[in-house]
């Protein structure tokens, strides 16, 4: 068997069907980890068997916040920081939607972070990937609510000296009942993090740590993308159900990866029928919820 | 046309502006509602999610403005009609959503029932000053259509009419309400559901393939889809193609802009709802809006008895302005008076359209209660010697 | 797994695969994961670039790979997958 080079006749890549091909090549650089964490979702879905008419994607502002622009589903692109209410509204008048928020650290975490934490209480039933590249990638580098101590930024040129949020805590504390870590090194371990996840009725939240070659890596001498990835290869140590509160990532450290949250709670709609239910008998008819049989 | 009849309240009724207002987004087929508690809007949510489960509609209170504003495009989106409710400060907050609804097309209604400002100002007492922040109080440039009911009755009758112009146009459309419209309790008369004029969502025929989102295949609006129905859309606030594509030049730019402008400054004369009363031999015309132009009927009558031949007019529609109509007016009064309860928003617009061909005479106002009609008809007085 | 299939695998000749890896070049921005990642290193960078001026893999040793799809699932550009192909003894 050779090495075939693409032509008509060849098959073509099994994520295409997935993908808005007619808008590559996408505008990530080299070594970015963003694409691989798309690479894993579209296989994430092949896998799922969910009738991709009913998944919608929705996300904010940033490298990441392109991800909805490349996916071949109902996909909106909204404003910074608010991916997340937009899925809320999304999800609320349409339960039959599959809806999957994909965005940065710095959209989901810091100016979009009163959403994060209200739609975790709430149990929306939406599923939050966030990519943790650990700064604002597109607009230059500059220090974000992820970025580990003494890491160099654009906007802290004398090291981060902020206590960064560790993202699973922050998901767990919030209510969110499915809650899992992962690397863009940990492609199978993702993959299958997304299916699980995106079957979990309620909110659910996987962080993927990945690498900013030419903002992070480059800006802290610490290669590119491919040293990245070594680095997480190294470094990771699974950990399913370690308690959240010990899993903070520090500047080239050891990153605990693995799924630390996976309990059952109704849904926002579920406790909202609850409610209105008990209180108001036959006055009221359920609201569909997409999790009927 | 449709109309959901367990939306209709059909009856009299003695309710307050922001009851009334309820009723008319149940009426004109509202089914999702996001807002976060603000004085003295509140009771415009309070009532819908007392309503919405009896009627099918979902109501969540959010964790701020930010967030209501931008959960009522997504259930634009999912093909709901969809609304929220504020005032002055959390308008301010929402000034980023009404862009990328005036940007992304999306129907949608912002409720404003606007108190005295800036900042917290007062938040129980009326004012008139955010009608500029309505029009361009998100970057970039857009045109939106804005409301202004002076009465409970109109507080219903016309966020039907909110509804039914963001559907027509596929813009967001402002709701401006004031504290006095908001909190002043009067018949509403609800008629039957068969007897209401609802405009319907116009879904696209075409199937998947043959759609683009932002084609405009008839007149000025591109037809609209909703998640779940297999068009695989892409929506952006970013500059887009007909695809829905970002496209970042100048060519995309100018053609999607300027569409977004023209739809609704090329169709103002359409658009525009106004009261007009008198003015065939009148001297002087006051112009007006809003709880104001209720106000300025008694300093009409006082300036009248006095003399005066006043006419008036009242814009329902405020933004785009009735240009054809001021143009006409201007041509043969003395002045217009202009009294709002602001330092001067609307009366620069009517000053612009006068265009030097009549006085333009703001009485302004700052808010906290409404004009001394007497400041009225001082003002009509002094023009029309 | 029903008696019947069971038994019919027994019967079955017994298979194996080979890899096959399709690369669109012109798509690849050299990052290099795919070589770095592929449990069997059956990968290699070219030394010829592409247009926009990368070197993109290319399968160096045939009989390692096994159409795992590794790289498939580690390219970020979309540029590099994988098939398992049947080869029957």
């Amino acid at each position: 068997m050779t090495t075939q080079v693409a032509e008509a006749n060849t098959p073509i890549n099994p994520v295409e069907p997935f993908l808005r091909m007619d808008r590559m090549p996408h505008i990530w650089c080299p070594g970015c980890g963003i694409g691989t964490t798309v690479n894993c979702f579209a296989r994430a879905l092949t896998s799922s068997g969910y009738d991709l008419d009913k998944v919608a994607i929705v996300s904010g502002i940033g490298c990441t916040g392109r991800v909805a622009g490349y996916l071949n589903l109902d996909s909106f692109h909204t404003t910074h920081g608010r991916a997340i209410p937009f899925a809320t509204g999304l999800k609320l008048a349409n339960p039959e939607l599959k809806v999957v928020v994909y965005s940065g650290d710095g959209d989901l975490i810091a100016i979009g972070g009163n959403h994060l934490i209200h739609a975790a209480r709430r149990n929306i039933d939406i599923t939050v990937v966030c990519v943790n590249n650990m700064l604002y990638g597109m607009t230059g580098g500059q220090v974000g609510p992820a970025t580990p101590n003494t890491a160099i930024a654009s906007t802290a040129p004398y090291g981060a000296f902020e206590q960064p949020f560790n993202l699973p805590f922050l998901a767990d504390s919030c209510g969110a009942v499915y809650v899992a870590r992962w690397t863009s090194y940990h492609v199978r371990q993702m993959t299958r993090a997304m299916r699980e996840a995106m079957a979990k009725p309620g909110f659910s939240f996987i962080e993927i740590v990945a690498p900013c070659p030419t903002l992070y890596q480059r800006r802290n001498r610490l290669g590119d993308g491919l040293d990245a990835m070594k680095y997480y290869k190294q470094r990771s140590t699974r950990k399913d159900g370690a308690s959240t509160r010990d899993v903070d990532i520090d500047f080239q450290g050891d990153i605990v990866v693995g799924k630390f949250i996976d309990r059952e709670r109704p849904t926002f709609l579920q406790a909202m029928n609850h409610r209105f239910t008990e209180r108001l008998g036959s006055r009221y008819t359920p609201y569909p919820t997409g999790l009927e049989d | 046309m449709t109309v959901d009849p367990k939306g209709v309240l059909t009856g009299h009724h003695y309710l307050d502006g922001d009851h009334a207002c309820c009723e008319g987004a149940l009426a004109a087929g509202c089914r999702f509602a996001a807002g976060y508690p603000i004085t003295p809007s509140t009771e415009v949510v309070e009532r819908i999610s007392a309503r919405f489960p009896m009627i099918g509609g979902v109501f969540i209170q959010m964790e701020d403005e930010l967030a209501s504003s931008i959960a009522v495009l997504g259930a634009a989106w999912a093909g709901k009609k969809s609304m929220t409710v504020t005032s002055g400060p959390g308008f301010s907050l929402m000034m980023e959503h009404i862009g990328l609804a005036a940007m992304t097309e999306t129907p949608v209604v912002f409720v404003n029932v606007q108190r005295g400002g800036p900042s917290t100002g007062l938040p129980t007492l009326p004012g008139q000053a955010d009608m500029m922040q309505a029009r361009w109080g998100s970057h970039g440039d857009y045109e939106i259509i804005a409301l202004c009911p002076n009465s409970p009755q109109e507080c219903f009758d016309l966020t039907i009419e909110a509804f039914n112009l963001s559907e027509k146009y596929r813009v967001p459309v402002m709701f401006m309400m004031d504290e006095c419209v908001g909190h002043m309790t009067e018949r509403v008369i609800i008629p039957k559901p068969e007897e209401l004029h609802v405009v319907d969502r116009k879904f696209t025929s075409r199937p998947p393939g043959e759609y683009l989102p932002y084609k405009v295949y008839d007149g000025w609006v591109p037809e609209m889809v909703k998640a779940g129905d297999g068009y695989r859309f892409h929506i952006t606030g970013l500059t887009h193609n007909e695809v829905g594509y970002p496209a970042m030049n100048w060519q995309a730019q100018e053609k999607l802009v300027r569409r977004l402008i023209d739809k609704i400054r090329k169709n103002a004369d359409e658009i525009a709802m106004y009261e007009e009363a008198d003015t065939e031999d009148a001297d002087v015309v006051v112009l007006s809006y809003g709880i104001t132009s209720r106000v300025a009927m008694r300093g009409v009558e006082m300036a009248r008895a006095q003399g005066a031949k006043v006419g008036t007019l009242r814009l329902i529609v405020v933004w785009p302005m009735p240009e054809t109509k001021i143009r006409e007016i201007a041509g043969k009064v003395k002045a217009i008076v202009v009294p709002e309860m602001n330092y001067g928003q609307v009366a620069l617009e009517v000053e612009r359209l006068a265009g030097g061909r009549t006085q333009t005479v703001l009485v302004p106002h700052g808010g906290g209660t409404v004009h001394d009609p007497e400041a009225i008809a001082r003002a009509i007085l002094e023009v029309s010697r | 797994m029903s008696a019947a299939t069971q038994a019919g695998a027994v019967k079955k000749k017994k298979k194996k695969y080979q890899g096959r890896i399709y690369v669109d070049r012109e798509r690849c921005k050299g990052c290099g994961f795919c070589v770095e990642f592929c449990p069997f290193g059956a990968l290699e960078l070219e030394t010829d670039y592409n247009a926009k001026g990368y070197h993109p893999p290319f399968l160096a040793h045939e009989d390692k790979c096994n159409g795992c799809d590794l790289c498939g699932l580690y390219c970020p550009d979309f540029a590099i997958f994988s098939e398992k192909i049947r080869v029957e003894d």
